[in-house]
């Protein structure tokens, strides 16, 4: 081994002792090593017990998210070089119940995107035989920007307000809402406007920005959530003030027959 | 997630339009009572000045700059205590505070207008 440089991994293995530990390890600091490379490389080679997830190894799954020296990023994205001369701290994902070692509960995050009704909501009645739904490259382009998303919960572990207030909805699953509000196929907006607007909705972000700092998809959640303030306060008033005019509940879609 | 209405988008669109009235506006009545008038780019006679508020539309043109300007920052402080004291309790007791001192400031800034 030519140049090598120390991985700091906090570990949390439930059944052999309850409270998470440090665990130092040597690692070969070649070119182009990611950090989850360090990671394959301990389990492989010094300690099959380290637990992690990881999947396409190119930055398009979002299932390698980890804080690495107190940020969250994807571990395949993060280069070892960049650490020279190390050592590099490796935690779960901040704001998330930690389950094993590097691997966190995603339970609450799934119920959140669920929450804002991510899919196409629409009373227009389509056959097979009416063929494609076609759109414009500017009605794509509309919501384009939140499709990115991999739902690698990176900005959940960056956004304080997370960390504060575990009812709220959360950057990703907003800028998911929005990816089907600003779609010009759906119409499920009303339904939207329900989780949204309550408690644990976008009101309760407070504008700090670091969701979209820490996107590596630069889906930028703020922005999603600032242009969902501007048309959630317009349908506050329109409830308040002439509840016909505001936006009439649609039925919710496919999905909600499947289930 | 709690089940009473959310008043917090009422509060944000005192918010949002105190930060448009403000960032607009406030920069040019720097810009002319705080640099231009000391620094004599620019005179004018008090009582001039005093006329020119007393019309009905620069009543209601003051009245809304600084109300909305108070709602904007009352809005703000609130979430900036709750984001430094990394507190959610303090939530509640700091938006009573915040909201109650922009519509107090509301009502003497419509007092003063009006009697000026
Ligand atoms: S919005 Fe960005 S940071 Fe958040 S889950 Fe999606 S890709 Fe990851
Ligand atoms: S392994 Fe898929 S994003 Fe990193």
């Amino acid at each position: 081994m030519d140049k090598t440089i120390k991985i700091q991994v906090r570990r949390y293995l439930p059944e052999k002792q309850p409270d998470p530990f440090w665990q130092e390890y040597e690692v070969p600091l070649e070119p182009k090593w990611g950090v989850l490379d360090a990671l394959i490389y301990i389990k492989d080679h010094l300690d099959g017990s380290l637990s992690y997830r990881w999947s396409c190894h190119m930055g398009v799954c979002g299932s390698c998210g980890m804080m690495v020296n107190g940020e969250p990023a994807l571990t395949c994205a993060t280069f070892l070089e960049e650490y020279q001369p190390g050592p590099i701290r490796i935690e779960p994902l901040a704001n998330f119940k930690v389950l094993r070692d590097l691997i966190i509960d995603t339970d609450d995050f799934m119920g959140k995107l669920k929450s804002v009704k991510p899919w196409l909501i629409t009373d227009e009645k389509r056959d097979i035989t009416d063929g494609e739904n076609r759109q414009t490259p500017a009605e794509l382009k509309a919501f384009k920007q939140y499709t990115l998303c991999i739902n690698c919960m990176l900005c959940y572990s960056a956004c304080p307000v997370v960390g504060l207030n575990e009812d709220f909805v959360g950057p990703a699953a907003i800028a998911l809402a929005q990816r089907y509000n600003y779609d010009n196929r759906d119409s499920g907006n009303a339904a939207r406007h329900d989780t949204l607007l309550a408690h644990g909705g976008a009101f309760d972000c407070t504008l700090i920005g670091e969701c979209s700092r820490a996107c590596p998809k630069h889906v930028d959640p703020t922005g999603a959530i600032q242009r969902y303030k501007a048309d959630g306060a317009m349908e506050y008033w329109k409830r308040l003030i002439w509840p016909k005019a505001a936006t009439a509940p649609k039925n919710d879609g496919i999905v909600k027959q499947i289930d | 997630m709690s089940s009473s209405r959310n008043n917090d988008p009422f509060w944000w669109s005192f918010f949002g339009a105190g930060g448009v009235f403000s960032s607009f506006f406030i920069p040019i009545h720097v810009l002319l009572l705080g640099i231009a008038l000391p620094l004599a780019w620019w005179t004018v006679e008090p009582e001039t000045l005093l006329e020119l508020v007393r019309h009905p539309l620069a009543r209601i043109y003051l009245f809304m700059l600084i109300s909305l300007t108070l709602f904007h920052a009352a809005h703000r402080i609130r979430f900036t205590l709750h984001d430094l004291l990394l507190a959610k309790q303090i939530d509640t007791p700091a938006a009573y505070l915040c909201y109650t001192g922009a519509i107090v400031g509301t009502v003497v800034t419509l007092v003063t207008v009006w009697t000026l």
